[in-house]
């Protein structure tokens, strides 16, 4: 029993419960997330990673037995997948709080703006660490409203209104198809259990497991419900507009953390219960992924503002990691969660610098603005970096976890090129594409000349500096040493394949 | 104490209330409420502490169910409700006398509201007795009971076109429902040769039953429970009545009056369902009308500007959701899984129904007695001027629309649970079409409240000044918000009293 771990989980909406019933607003919602970063700071540190395929700090209480029904349980949990997921989660909200407007400067009810940006990262924090499937789904949805609110209030853009209800829509239709997928999972394996250990234990006994066929139908529904969640191609046309016209911080939290749980629950779900089924339909994940990083791909090449270019570079590099988790081999989804890690902290970055020039230059458009590295130098250097990472440049984590995963997907090459091999060989030029529009956007904005009506402000200060190198250094950290978390997802993605129950 | 004192209790407090409102000069008429509410409470602590009969021999028996536990459930949502309603009415008495004092002088300036809080308490006596008819004749009467005091309800504002159109066109339909409904009962005693529920089933479940009297019988009363419930294609009457009956007569149109024509709909149909016979077909037809009343409720909500109509519609969606977890019947008598059926899986959304419903109603109530407008325009910026109101409005949104931790979503997660293990398949993907228009139309309130700026004419100030809440109405309020994030985490809270 550890009581660590749901004090975790439980801080940033404590926190934004304080503020709702008045606490001062940026004070609490600063403490809550050093806090949870801290937390999970501390567990990475106490983590034993010679455990394989286990879950680490569990505790578990019992709220409800139902009769007929699975018994409810709040339980928490972690291995290396939802650790690294979770330290994720911790420096980005940290990023995001901190970069937020300060209280005076909010037009409309800071309490709110702060409250929601709370809700959305305890609500990831809370799907990543639930080891119960009622909990896992409920907590990923504890985000939706306050992301309604936080693009319709406090969002730019003309339609902002229009964006948050796309979003919000889409989602939640996501999270039905998915709702039904995972209640025929878990009525697939009996009826009795939420708990995701043991569902997965159930599902590796011939006697209780599912299916061929059902396996196929369950894995389809999540899929597509997942897939909503991940702004998988053809799903996918929610996201650049939600995220160019989100605050800044709600871009950094949702583009980098939230969008995660989708990845997570299909690492978590689908790969160990549903092998058959997503064997069988990993052709077509093979042609939407294709659409996420060609396609979408060339769609980011030919955007002409930043804030929708970074929308669009996001969903088109979740791509990669899925081409990780189809490739269902130990690398392949070591990858993929390493490059979940790596995209979540580099779009993070990125949107924040986003905001700060949309703040101070009233404009990201690549035509109206030009040369500004001599006017910002520190800003021109960070987001050089950040575009870098962004981009796929050895250095940066994202480097290592794209390397991983098409190593991973190209294995079993040997005997024959098959459609996976094939994918890959293509998926690879995404690269290419991904420092195509990477460049073009530092080159238009950064270099050459400046537009003769544009007031330059004063370069980064402090405050703004701290919060990106927060972001920077664990990316370079990770990116140099791909240990640092590789230590704890090996043992998970071998579990995750492991036969026989652990 | 026995089960039918509870009826009796809540007559007399009415019939207390009339005779009060009409020999005793009150200065203050609302104090009647107040009677009503305290006696409204006092029953609700009552039922905790029924003793049931030790034989169901006598005459009595025939026409009330001993030793029904889910007849009990159904009293307390009636009470509870009425309750919430009475709450509600205390707050709306401006209006009542407004729409209703006479001119003339020497009246009492609040004559004619005290008609206003005896009458809910009868239709509360005419609903808990629905709950345990179970008999055909006291099945008519206490819906007759119901029905009737609805009609003087629901044209209560006799000043105002609105509720006197909303009045005739529920003495019409009702009437027209009442007609069927009758004819049904003929038709079933034709078929069964009893009025007894336990020896109507009995008889429909024999081999030798006659499939087609059958069915055609089964189709009259679904009719007539269509009508109350507000399944389509039956449901023409809800916007119009729910739109211009005072707002906490729509209330309890929509909890009370939703629930009593389940629990019939519940014993009518459930001697149906059980006989091998007809269960396949009975099933088939309850299906389609799921599937019609989820589509008609939730896509005709989308366009709805008037706040009341798109409550209206709401309610008819969710009886298409209660209807899908009817249609999931298993036609195996022996159900797989075991406790989760139907009929408890009806009960428990009917209990968060009437949380999250009524919560909706109190803060609309509160907020018409300061704004004489009930389309969304009277919600926009309430955010900024009376956080806590659009708090609750958020939260009973949020819950009527199924987001996870809140009571709403456990009602859905049940319904597509049955339909996934009866694999109806067509009516799940109707269902997901339904919660997911649900999710675009409870939030455009939302949206109004927090996203939009108040309208104001030309040249006036915009009015910021906080909307004041009473006292009762605010502690309801809370405790409704607690008990939906309770029963959101712990459904048992409701179900425990199913047993």
């Amino acid at each position: 029993m550890d009581t660590l771990l749901p004090i975790t989980v439980f801080l940033p909406i404590v926190a934004a419960l304080a503020i709702a019933l008045g606490a001062p607003a940026r004070f609490t919602a600063l403490g809550a997330a050093a806090f949870t970063l801290l937390a999970a700071l501390f567990l990475a540190m106490r983590f034993d990673t010679t455990l394989v395929g286990s879950f680490q700090f569990e505790s578990s209480r019992t709220l409800v037995e139902i009769a007929g029904f699975p018994q409810l349980n709040l339980a928490f949990g972690l291995d290396g997948v939802s650790l690294v997921l979770l330290l994720l989660s911790g420096v980005v909200l940290l990023a995001a709080v901190w970069i937020a407007p300060g209280e005076s400067s909010i037009k409309g009810s800071s309490r709110l703006y702060y409250l929601s940006l709370l809700l959305i990262g305890g609500g990831a924090i809370g799907a990543f660490c639930s080891t119960d499937l009622f909990f896992l789904y409920a907590f990923h949805e504890l985000a939706l409203i306050p992301t309604f609110l936080m693009i319709g209030i406090f969002g730019h853009g003309e339609d902002r209104v229009k964006t948050a209800w796309t979003i919000t829509v889409y989602l939640g239709v996501g999270s039905l198809v998915l709702l039904v997928g995972l209640i025929m999972l878990v009525m697939g394996l009996g009826g009795n259990t939420f708990n995701v250990a043991e569902l997965a234990a159930l599902s590796k006994v011939p006697e209780t497991g599912i299916a061929a066929g059902e396996q196929k139908l369950i894995f389809g529904f999540l899929l597509v419900g997942f897939g909503i969640l991940v702004s998988l191609f053809p799903f996918h046309s929610w996201a650049a507009p939600a995220y160019s016209q989100a605050p800044a911080p709600v871009a950094m939290l949702h583009a980098g953390v939230l969008k995660k749980f989708g990845l997570y629950g299909l690492i978590r779900l689908a790969l160990p219960i549903l092998p058959a089924g997503m064997e069988a339909l990993t052709n077509v994940l093979l042609i939407l992924l294709l659409g996420n990083v060609i396609y979408l791909g060339l769609v980011t090449v030919a955007q002409k503002k930043l804030d929708r270019m970074l929308g669009y570079s996001s969903v088109m590099h979740m791509g990669y990691v899925f081409l990780g988790i189809a490739a269902a081999n130990h690398l392949g989804v070591s990858g993929a969660v390493l490059l979940m890690f790596a995209h979540g902290i580099s779009i993070a970055l990125l949107f924040a610098l986003c905001g700060w020039m949309r703040e101070r230059f009233g404009t990201v458009d690549f035509d109206e603005l030009g040369g500004i590295a001599k006017h910002v130098p520190k800003l021109g250097l960070l987001f050089g970096f950040a575009a870098f990472a962004s981009a796929g440049l050895p250095g940066f984590a994202n480097f290592a976890a794209e390397v991983a995963v098409f190593f991973g997907a190209f294995k079993g090459a040997e005997n024959g090129i098959g459609w996976i091999q094939w994918t890959t060989i293509v998926a690879l030029w995404g690269v290419v594409i991904s420092a195509v529009y990477m460049l073009r956007a530092y080159r238009s904005l950064f270099m050459g000349d400046t537009p003769a009506k544009l007031e330059s402000p004063a370069d980064l200060t402090w405050a703004t500096r701290l919060p990106v190198l927060l972001l920077l250094v664990p990316l370079m950290l990770v990116g140099f040493v791909p240990e640092i978390l590789n230590q704890f997802i090996r043992p998970a993605v071998e579990g995750l394949f492991l036969v026989t129950p652990a | 104490m026995p089960v039918y004192f509870l009826e009796i209790i809540v007559v007399s407090v009415g019939l207390l209330i009339l005779m009060l409102d009409a020999f005793v000069k009150l200065e203050d008429k609302r104090t009647l409420s107040w009677i009503a509410m305290l006696g409204l409470a006092i029953t609700f602590g009552l039922l905790f502490r029924v003793e049931w009969p030790e034989s169901a021999d006598g005459a009595f028996w025939q026409f009330y169910a001993a030793n029904d536990h889910l007849s009990l459930f159904f009293k307390g949502i009636a009470i509870l409700a009425s309750l919430l309603v009475m709450i509600m009415a205390y707050d709306y008495s401006p209006v009542v006398v407004d729409q209703t004092a006479d001119p003339e002088p020497g009246a009492h300036p609040q004559a004619g509201l005290g008609e206003f809080y005896a009458l809910p308490l009868f239709a509360c006596a005419g609903l808990m007795w629905m709950a345990s008819a179970n008999n055909l004749v006291s099945i008519f009467v206490s819906l007759e009971t119901v029905t009737i005091s609805f009609y003087v309800m629901v044209a209560y504002l006799r000043r105002n076109v609105g509720s006197l159109e909303a009045g005739v066109k529920y003495l019409i339909l009702g009437a027209l429902s009442t007609a069927f409904i009758v004819y049904g009962f003929a038709w079933l005693y034709g078929v069964t040769g009893s009025m007894q529920l336990p020896e109507i089933a009995s008889a429909l479940a024999s081999p030798d039953v006659n499939v087609t009297a059958a069915m055609f019988t089964f189709a009259l009363i679904l009719v007539a429970l269509a009508f109350k419930v507000g399944g389509a294609p039956f449901h023409f009457w809800i916007p119009d009545v729910y739109q211009g009956a005072p707002t906490p007569i729509t209330a309890f149109l929509s909890v009370g009056s939703k629930a009593a024509g389940f629990i019939v709909l519940l014993r009518l149909i459930s001697p149906f369902l059980a006989s091998g016979m007809l269960v396949a077909k009975v099933a088939f037809v309850l299906a389609v009308i799921a599937a019609l009343t989820l589509l008609v409720g939730n896509l005709a909500a989308l366009p709805q500007k008037n706040f009341k109509r798109l409550l209206a519609y709401s309610s008819v969606a969710h009886a298409g959701f209660l209807l899908t977890a009817l249609a999931c019947s298993p036609t195996e008598s022996a159900a797989k899984g075991g406790a989760l059926t139907p009929v408890t899986v009806i009960a428990f959304y009917l209990g968060a129904y009437l949380l999250m419903t009524l919560l909706a109603f109190l803060v609309m109530t509160t907020i018409r007695k300061k704004i004489a407008d009930e389309s969304f325009d009277a919600y926009a910026g309430l955010a900024k001027r009376s956080p806590f109101l659009a708090a609750a409005m958020l939260i009973a949104m949020a819950s009527l629309a199924g987001i996870p931790l809140t009571a709403g979503f456990i009602g859905k997660l049940f319904v597509f649970k049955l339909a996934i293990e009866q694999a109806q398949w067509f009516l799940l993907v109707v269902a997901i079409v339904g919660a997911a228009a649900g999710f675009y139309y409870y939030l455009k309130i939302a949206a109004s409240m927090y996203l939009s700026e108040p309208n104001v004419k030309r040249g006036e100030e915009p009015d910021n000044s906080t909307i004041p809440i009473g006292k009762i109405a605010r502690v309801a309020m809370i405790l409704l918000i607690a008990a939906i994030f309770l029963v959101g985490v712990n459904p048992n809270l409701i179900l425990g009293l199913l047993s």
